[in-house]
């Protein structure tokens, strides 16, 4: 049986799902940015590992584009999560 | 996106789309906005959304006063369906020196003569309004609960989209590449989509404002400085207030959603439009915020990322008129606090427009007030 797109999670960090993701798309959003901003999926502690490949996928359905044409999201600084007391100190020390 | 427009915005941030909206509900609804990316991938998107009151100057207090007003209903004013995530936790502003706490006190008259509800703070109430905060070398405080933070996202949407149903265009991935002016008057907006005839164009570019009106022959003071901003992982709520201080030059909240946003101000930060993030910002960061709020210690930094503030030699809003194009106007030089104070600066540049009147007189934040050297001074900047 298949899931229902309101039961398919696509941003595991964030809890967004399918359905949200296709919510955005009909309202004009075009790009992994866009819906980033505007559902907070790749926000996360992950920083949209897994949920960024599945919304260029939804875009490249959406919009007839092949995967390679939608346009990635900017990758953030720093590349694993890391303590604030780590970074201070690494200040204090020089 | 049609051949000629009553009027063509340039920059879908903020600005250009709250005045899109507001031109729109004066019946100017002829109006096409540009933006290079997609709206708020600009200074909007990347900045740290706080809404402060508590100003030193009357200027300044009375925009952010009467901009709060319009943010408190901002859903219902544009007829947005989803949330602008206002948050009024208050923002609690550190005295660290005599020198700042006299100050502070000055500040609070003027905040208390426009109308806002701010007040002092001794050293032993600090930590009722923040629990976690180190108080050690304060003189004192000030807050005010109706400050606060909202998303930047969802705000310029809102506008953006209450501007759309009124009829307004939005032209999304469109450069600007340059204007025609014919007789001192602007004719054209040249895009890489096409010329565009415009009776009056806005210049809303932020950080970039001085390098498009100079493509007019309109040579403004406002310079791009790169800011940055890292957040955490959310966790459980410990602080609602924004927690701020000019001696540290930094600011730091915890956002409804859990995660903790901070930045600081770089006073070496050269003038360019580099919008990279650095190690050393983490570093630093991290150092002044734990220094205050040594709580956030184990708290892990998911994201960082820099945007650009259009600075202004005096740190006030320039709403100019180019001399070379008649019809051509910039309004730009928020020097990072544009946020804020958006709204009703789009209130007043649609009313100049309409030939309505206002309660502000526009000519103040002319350019002009360079060259007459009456620059108007704001105490209190990060």
């Amino acid at each position: 049986m298949k899931n229902k797109d309101s039961e398919i999670i696509i941003c595991r960090c964030e809890d967004i799902t399918r359905e949200q993701i296709l919510e955005c798309i009909s309202e004009g959003y075009e790009t992994i940015d866009e819906i980033k901003c505007v559902t907070r999926a790749g926000m996360g502690p992950c920083q949209g590992r897994t949920c960024r490949s599945l919304i260029a996928a939804e875009l490249s359905g959406a919009y007839k584009v092949p995967m390679e044409d939608v346009v990635m999201t900017t990758f953030r600084p720093p590349s694993v999560p890391v303590s604030l007391g780590t970074l201070a100190d690494a200040y204090d020390n020089g | 996106m049609k051949k000629s427009y009553d009027i063509v915005i340039i920059g879908g941030g903020i600005v250009g789309c709250s005045v899109a909206f507001e031109l729109a509900k004066r019946r100017r609804t002829d109006v096409l906005v540009i933006e290079q990316a997609y709206l708020t991938s600009g200074a909007t998107g990347r900045c740290g959304a706080g809404i402060r009151q508590q100003w030193g100057s009357v200027i300044n207090a009375t925009l952010a006063f009467e901009s709060t007003g319009i943010f408190e209903n901002l859903e219902e004013y544009t007829g947005y369906k989803g949330n602008c995530g206002l948050n009024q936790g208050g923002y609690l502003i550190l005295a660290y020196t005599e020198k700042e706490w006299g100050q502070f006190h000055k500040n609070l008259k003027v905040q208390h003569s426009v109308g806002i509800d701010s007040y002092a703070v001794e050293v032993d109430g600090i930590n009722e309004i923040v629990p976690h905060l180190n108080t050690e070398g304060l003189y004192g405080a000030t807050f005010c609960a109706k400050d606060g933070h909202a998303d930047p996202f969802h705000c310029t949407y809102a506008y953006a989209g209450g501007a759309q149903r009124m009829g307004v265009d939005i032209e999304t991935y469109t450069t600007v590449t340059g204007f025609v002016v014919k007789n001192g008057r602007i004719q054209t907006v040249r895009t890489n989509k096409g010329d565009v005839q415009a009776n009056i164009v806005i210049n809303c570019t932020g950080g970039h404002a001085a390098i498009m009106a100079a493509m007019v022959g309109d040579e403004l003071p406002i310079y791009p400085e790169r800011h940055q901003i890292l957040i955490t992982e959310p966790v459980a709520h410990i602080m609602n207030p924004m927690v701020m201080t000019f001696h540290r030059h930094f600011y730091v909240q915890q956002t409804p959603h859990g995660s903790v946003i901070m930045g600081i101000g770089d006073q070496a930060e050269p003038v360019s439009l580099n919008i990279c993030s650095s190690w050393q910002f983490l570093e630093h960061c991290s150092y002044l915020i734990t220094q205050t709020l040594p709580v956030f210690r184990n708290l892990r930094v998911v994201r960082q990322w820099a945007g650009l503030y259009d600075m202004s030699p005096d740190r006030y809003p320039i709403i100019n008129h180019a001399k070379e194009a008649e019809g051509f106007i910039t309004i730009a030089g928020l020097s990072g606090h544009g946020f804020m104070v958006a709204p009703r600066l789009a209130n007043l540049l649609a009313n100049h427009l309409t030939e309505q009147q206002d309660s502000l007189d526009i000519n103040l934040f002319s350019a002009e007030r360079y060259s007459r050297g009456e620059l108007l001074l704001e105490p209190s900047v990060v």
